[in-house]
């Protein structure tokens, strides 16, 4: 850039006549500061490669994010809809409830068997009523049309109110997973043909219900509050105990870990001697949020299900329990935690402990009046982080029986519901995900946006809750 | 500021109220203070000088046990407040700070408000019975401070969202607001500025009416205005300690002669 100082008259060295007589006479040249020196060149060069680096790494881990986030809503978004069959279904008592009493007791005796018979009577006869052609299709393959789970519901609902019997209801039949997925585009004819689970001619009655109105796609709220379902009937699978299994254990883990951090943190920093063994300490710490997660899987495994469990018989803690998950996570969280915890009370500053000590007040009052207000936002993002994590954890969780088949709801916490077996979103997901049928990949993207969603509501508590500890600067 | 004249001073012998003899400081393996035998006389300032890492604010912080927080530290000798001695192993440090406050070099606010800030001492040592009694504390102290006119209407406002000046003074009268009988404080006007620091120069010699105060000063200046006794720390060692006049206008020893002159420190 040598050029600056050659149009700007008068700056360059050579031009000493107005400055003869100022400091810089004296033989060191002037130097004009309207140009840049070489070194400073390099220095902005430097400088700007920085920038665009630091920039590109943004924006790459930007793309990769929205790339992560758009394929998981691409493939995840449809296990909120599901193809249902409008079929109105006459429930005759003769049927359902041969002795005529309504008592819910003799009902039972009626099965799922029964209730299948009464659909797929009822499909045939609507089908018929509205004028399809199926001819071309063996009865038996338009009765496989329905899912496996729609009888079951059925079932559900009659048993819930008795007084239904009689009537002729419309009801919503879910669709199998293979019409299911033919609706929202997974299954083509395509991929039909290499599938001995769908053939064409359902596929063509499939359009041709869609044409009369029978066969529609809706917003699903069962895919939130079913429990699994076996392999042959993903339509019906739910993560509503991963729901409940998840927001347990992460109850049992905020309320197991937060008083135990947090007092441990504040002992080590303001009351503990500095000392051998708290050195010792320390590091172990720093070196347990280190550890692998599976370890912690296989030590509750070892510790809490075989020995407090099994051989010293406490009740609570069996295979696949909420309690034990919440167990083995804690250990895997507390860490994080302290670690957070120590920084945000060491973030205080000193000045702020000497005033309330120079006043009178004890350690504890300093610490619990002044210090821990304080540092609650840090603590906040700490327990935040360490939960957001233990929320994902699968691997442990895998190792203690939380990723079985669990078909019925753990029950409420004051009926003992933590130490039901429960299952948890990312097992869920993994569990879905090595399943042979590509509608349990669809429920397994799904469930990933359930667990998304979920990080996503802690971390805006947490926002929450620092700015209005914040507030009270 | 060169100002060294020196006010009138009616230091009255009303009696001692800090009696330390044979004082020694360790950090660790460094001999912060040696030897250190002073009188703090009641109702007067006593001002500390000395060269920056001289010992006067070790000194100050054993006064009221402060050094307690820093493990290293070990203090020997005797200091008596009232005749007791403030390291005998019945004391709790925590209760004697009650009775020797202190006001640090920044200003250090609680992060709550003016009112809280000034209410927390009496607050925490049950001082007071009832809201009214309480308020009367905070009015009476952050008059002392000289700050009530300032704040009077914004006492629920932060402490912090005060000025320098302010915040010093709002220090002041939250450690004057437990009446201690000692007041301790290091190098209170250093993050002010002059107009602040002529402000709690005042202040402090309106203190001297109710308490003891000793201050730790690297303004020479200072501590002829506001000081009636006057130690000089170098090295660790309490060099010299008098009458702020004597020492200001006839030290006798050199080393005070050389500081107060300018030629070391």
């Amino acid at each position: 850039m040598s050029d600056i100082s050659a149009n700007t008259p008068g700056a360059g060295p050579t031009a000493g006549g107005p400055n003869a007589g100022g400091p810089n006479a004296g033989g060191k040249p002037k130097v004009s500061i309207l140009g840049q020196s070489a070194r400073m060149k390099a220095r902005n060069r430097t400088e700007s490669v920085f920038k665009v680096l630091g920039l590109t790494a943004i924006l790459f881990s930007l793309a990769i994010l929205a790339l992560m986030i758009f394929t998981i809503f691409r493939d995840g978004t449809s296990a909120f809809f599901q193809t249902r069959m409008s079929v109105p279904v006459t429930l005759s008592a003769e049927v359902l409830d041969p002795a005529g009493n309504r008592n819910r007791d003799e009902m039972t005796k009626q099965t799922t068997m029964t209730y299948n018979k009464v659909i797929n009577e009822a499909f045939l006869a609507a089908l018929a009523a509205k004028g399809i052609k199926t001819d071309d299709v063996p009865a038996k393959e338009l009765t496989d049309m329905i899912s496996k789970g729609a009888a079951g519901e059925l079932r559900a609902d009659v048993l819930a109110d008795p007084s239904l019997i009689g009537q002729t209801i419309d009801i919503a039949l879910v669709a199998g997973g293979r019409i299911d997925g033919y609706m929202k585009g997974r299954v083509t004819r395509a991929s039909a043909e290499r599938d001995t689970n769908v053939t064409m001619g359902q596929l063509d009655v499939a359009d041709r219900m869609k044409e009369a109105g029978m066969l529609s796609t809706s917003w699903n709220w069962d895919f939130l509050t079913n429990t699994d379902s076996s392999d042959t009937r993903p339509e019906t699978a739910g993560v509503g105990v991963a729901i409940l299994g998840s927001a347990y254990m992460m109850f049992l883990v905020l309320i197991m870990c937060v008083p135990v951090g947090v007092a441990a943190s504040i002992y080590l920093e303001e009351f503990a001697p500095k000392n051998r063994w708290t050195d010792l300490i320390e590091v172990n710490i720093a070196n347990l949020a280190a550890v692998p997660s599976i370890v912690y899987g296989i030590l509750g495994l070892a510790i809490f299900i075989n020995v407090l469990g099994g051989q010293m018989g406490v009740e609570a803690l069996k295979m696949s329990a909420s309690l034990v998950g919440a167990l083995v996570l804690s250990l895997q969280t507390l860490p994080t935690i302290i670690i957070a915890t120590r920084a945000a009370i060491r973030a205080v500053p000193p000045s702020i402990r000497d005033a309330a000590l120079g006043i009178g007040a004890s350690k504890m009052q300093t610490v619990f009046h002044h210090v821990l207000p304080l540092a609650m936002p840090g603590i906040l993002t700490g327990t935040i982080l360490g939960l957001a994590s233990a929320l994902g954890e699968t691997a442990p969780l895998l190792l203690i029986g939380m990723v079985a088949f669990v078909a019925n709801y753990p029950a409420a916490p004051w009926d003992g519901g933590f130490s039901d077996p429960a299952t948890a979103l990312p097992v869920q997901v993994y569990s879905w995900a090595s399943r042979s049928d590509p509608a349990f990949i669809e429920r397994s993207n799904g469930a990933i946006i359930v667990l998304l969603v979920f990080l996503l509501i802690m971390n805006v508590t947490a926002i929450i809750l620092r700015r209005r500890f914040e507030r009270r600067w | 500021m060169n100002d060294m004249r020196i006010a009138d001073r009616t230091v009255d012998a009303n009696g001692i109220r800090i009696k330390a003899s044979g004082v020694q400081v360790h950090y660790g393996d460094s001999h912060a203070i040696k030897d250190v035998s002073v009188d703090i006389p009641d109702k007067a300032v006593t001002a500390f000088i000395g060269p920056s890492g001289c010992g006067k604010s070790t000194f100050l912080r054993t006064l009221n046990r402060m050094n307690d927080t820093i493990p290293i530290c070990r203090v020997q000798g005797n200091i008596l407040l009232d005749g007791e001695n403030i390291y005998d192993k019945r004391v709790d440090p925590v209760q004697l700070r009650a009775k020797v406050g202190m006001v640090f070099q920044k200003p250090n606010p609680f992060p709550k408000s003016i009112y809280d800030n000034v209410a927390y001492g009496p607050r925490i040592h049950g001082l007071t019975r009832n809201k009214a009694e309480l308020d009367g504390i905070v009015e009476s102290s952050l008059r002392k401070a000289a700050l009530w006119n300032e704040v009077k209407d914004r006492l629920h406002a932060p402490g912090t969202g005060l000025s320098g000046g302010q915040q010093q003074r709002l220090c002041i009268a939250r450690a004057v607001a437990t009446s201690p009988e000692v007041l301790l404080m290091d190098e209170p006007c250093s993050a002010l500025d002059p107009i602040a620091t002529a402000q709690v120069e005042e202040l402090i010699d309106e203190l001297r009416s109710n308490f003891s105060v000793v201050i730790v000063t690297h303004s020479m200046q200072q501590a002829a205005r506001v000081s009636q006794k006057t130690a000089f720390f170098h090295l660790g060692n309490l060099v010299e300690f008098g009458e702020t006049s004597q020492i200001f206008t006839n030290p006798k020893d050199p080393r005070t002669e050389s500081y107060i002159t300018g030629r070391i420190g």
